[in-house]
């Protein structure tokens, strides 16, 4: 084990190269629904056990199930509302077990990356193979529905080993979902020296930990959001920002959080300067216009 | 390293659910479903009379809401017990005021320790609750010892109130794997305890079907304003906002939908809190279109409009 993961130099977020976004926005805004499924009785991982109690946990497992039920199609006729293409954070399997949902989703051009196999399949104590299987199941079965060949990755249930991030970038995927230490792309370094990224995903946005982890209201979510928005719009004029509202059907569809919900979308979405779009999108025109100048300037930075 | 190859095996990876409890349908695909004098909204109130043992054991685990301090935790006990003498009381003022019924999942202890109680409980609805707050159902126990469980328990109820009690919400939402085979064993029709839908649908047990109904694991008292210590008023709001969003999901959809709330007379019946579900109440009953409903009432009537369907 390792004291840092290696994986990025630090780089202070002042005086960097400017970005701008396409249409000269300073915000790219993008929204990224989980679509998991989780299993009643899944196998054991040594490391980590997805349901506290004995078979059958229903509680948890019937509290994920209503995002697939009931909650995504509630959450998709919101982001709709907002001309909003989803970014989808795919349990794989999903496409086999419910596959009405990922059609409904392709028709909307959203985009898929790969949020693992099942959300209940960890990857702690993988070997190189079985890593690669992941990845090489999530690429033809999300190719082989969708039509979309994978550019993105958010861990399974956030677990990795110390090689996700090599062979993300050795299939060809552009960006990581799963650092949280910058509001604006940076550069990952991979093994062969691939171009690959960290588009900012979010911890701090994300529906399961403002409700699952804090407890917040749905009324003070909504808050949160626009001082996020409001403080990374100003930023953005400098250097362009990006804002994620990662979201889970099974929470923000319940109506309760749903009702207050909308207005952050109405309020994010108003602001003229502010770039609707997805995760791949995002990846594609950084590392085409701002990874070599990143690279270079955290180099000079650290000289 | 390496798991173990059958960790990448995926048996059940296959169109609809991993298990055969129940069809896998999305909401916005199901046929319509229309309530009574073509209501919109089903306002449907569990309020739940338990019994928390000064004793427990907690085994396997411990339910929400138990003793908490070492023995004797009278702090706790009597805070649960002052719901069942004082805060069901300014509950049932209320639901009378409001010409309310509600459905109260009872634990067969309060039925047997507090027979009164009962008796003020006419005209409301009785449901199956466990024998109380320290014997979860749970994975691998013992059948027999679940079957004289549930037993014991729809006894008690359907012995005291002369009701036929076919209605059942497990002790924190917790079965085993034959939980809901015994229940359609002891004449239950319909139980709570998954949280997946905001409708009722129909589960599949060994010995014939159950109804599922939506009862909100999510909308109580208890999730809101004690674990997650939001203000009395924040719950009013989300009351409100889960009934606008739902009557204009049935005005949109032309079907009806369910409001369902979930009650603790500990938590909600204390004379700060009451206000909060009071003044949900009195909003949500001015609207047109709401139809108060009992477990069984929106059981039958959604039973009913099933044989329609192919």
């Amino acid at each position: 084990m390792k004291d840092d993961p290696g994986l990025y130099d630090y780089w202070p977020y002042r005086d960097r190269p400017k970005i701008e976004w396409p249409g000269g926005k300073r915000l790219a805004f993008w929204v990224a629904p989980n679509i998991e499924f989780y299993e009643l009785d899944p196998p054991l991982n040594p490391q980590r056990k997805a349901w506290p109690k004995p078979y059958p946990d229903l509680v948890p497992y019937s509290f994920r199930d209503y995002g697939n039920r009931v909650g995504h199609w509630r959450m998709m006729e919101l982001l709709d509302r907002h001309k909003i293409r989803g970014s989808v954070s795919l349990s794989v399997a999903l496409i086999d077990h419910h596959p009405e949902i990922i059609q409904a989703c392709v028709e909307r051009e959203w985009e898929f990356f790969s949020h693992g196999i099942y959300n209940t399949r960890y990857c702690y104590d993988m070997d190189e193979a079985q890593e690669r299987a992941i990845i090489e199941d999530s690429i033809e079965t999300v190719q082989r529905a969708t039509g979309q060949r994978i550019s993105g990755w958010l861990a399974p249930a956030l677990t990795h080993t110390e090689r996700t991030m090599d062979l993300l970038a050795e299939y060809g995927l552009t960006y990581t979902c799963d650092l949280f230490h910058d509001d604006q792309p940076t550069p990952v370094k991979v093994a062969g020296g691939r171009r690959f990224c960290s588009v900012p995903y979010s911890l701090e946005m994300n529906d399961s930990i403002t409700f699952n982890v804090q407890n917040i209201t749905p009324r003070r979510y909504v808050e949160i959001l626009k001082a996020n928005f409001d403080r990374l719009y100003e930023e953005g004029a400098e250097s362009g920002t990006v804002m994620c509202i990662p979201l889970h059907a099974y929470l923000i569809g319940q109506p309760y959080r749903l009702e207050p919900f909308a207005e952050a979308l109405d309020y994010i979405t108003g602001h003229d300067g502010v770039w609707v779009t997805t995760g791949r999108e995002i990846a594609q025109h950084w590392l085409a216009n701002y990874y070599d100048k990143a690279v270079a300037d955290i180099a000079a930075k650290a000289a | 390293m390496a798991l173990d190859p059958s960790y990448l095996r995926y048996d059940k990876r296959r169109y609809g659910m991993d298990h055969e409890r129940y069809a896998w349908s999305m909401l916005v695909d199901r046929p319509k479903v229309n309530w009574p004098n073509g209501a919109r909204i089903a306002l449907w109130l569990s309020v739940h009379l338990e019994f928390f043992p000064l004793n427990p054991e907690g085994k396997p685990f411990k339910l929400p809401g138990g003793m908490v301090t070492p023995y004797p935790d009278l702090r706790h006990f009597t805070l649960r017990d002052y719901g069942n003498r004082v805060g069901v009381q300014r509950l049932l003022r209320l639901f009378e005021r409001l010409r309310l019924r509600a459905s109260f999942p009872t634990n067969a202890a309060v039925a047997l320790r507090m027979p009164s109680l009962l008796r003020d409980l006419a005209g409301h609805e009785l449901v199956g609750h466990g024998r109380d707050m320290d014997h979860p159902h749970f994975g691998g126990m013992e059948e027999g010892a679940e079957r004289s469980l549930i037993a014991e328990s729809l006894a008690a109820l359907r012995g005291a109130s002369g009701q036929k009690v076919e209605g059942w919400i497990s002790p924190g939402k917790s079965e085993s794997a034959a939980t809901p085979e015994l229940l359609v064993e002891h004449g239950v029709r319909w139980f709570g305890d998954w949280i997946n839908d905001d409708m009722p649908y129909r589960f599949e047990t060994a010995r014939g079907p159950l109804v599922a109904l939506p009862h909100s694991l999510e909308l109580s008292d208890r999730q809101i304003l004690i674990d997650y210590r939001h203000a009395e008023t924040d719950f009013t709001d989300q009351l409100l906002d889960q009934h606008r969003f739902l009557a204009r999901e049935a005005a949109a959809t032309g079907s009806g939908r369910v409001l369902a709330i979930t009650l603790h007379p500990w938590v909600i019946g204390q004379p700060h809190r009451i206000f909060a579900l009071e003044r949900a109440l009195e909003a949500i009953l001015r609207e047109p279109g709401v139809w108060n409903a009992t477990g069984a009432e929106l059981c039958q009537s959604w039973e009913a409009q099933q044989s329609r369907a192919p």
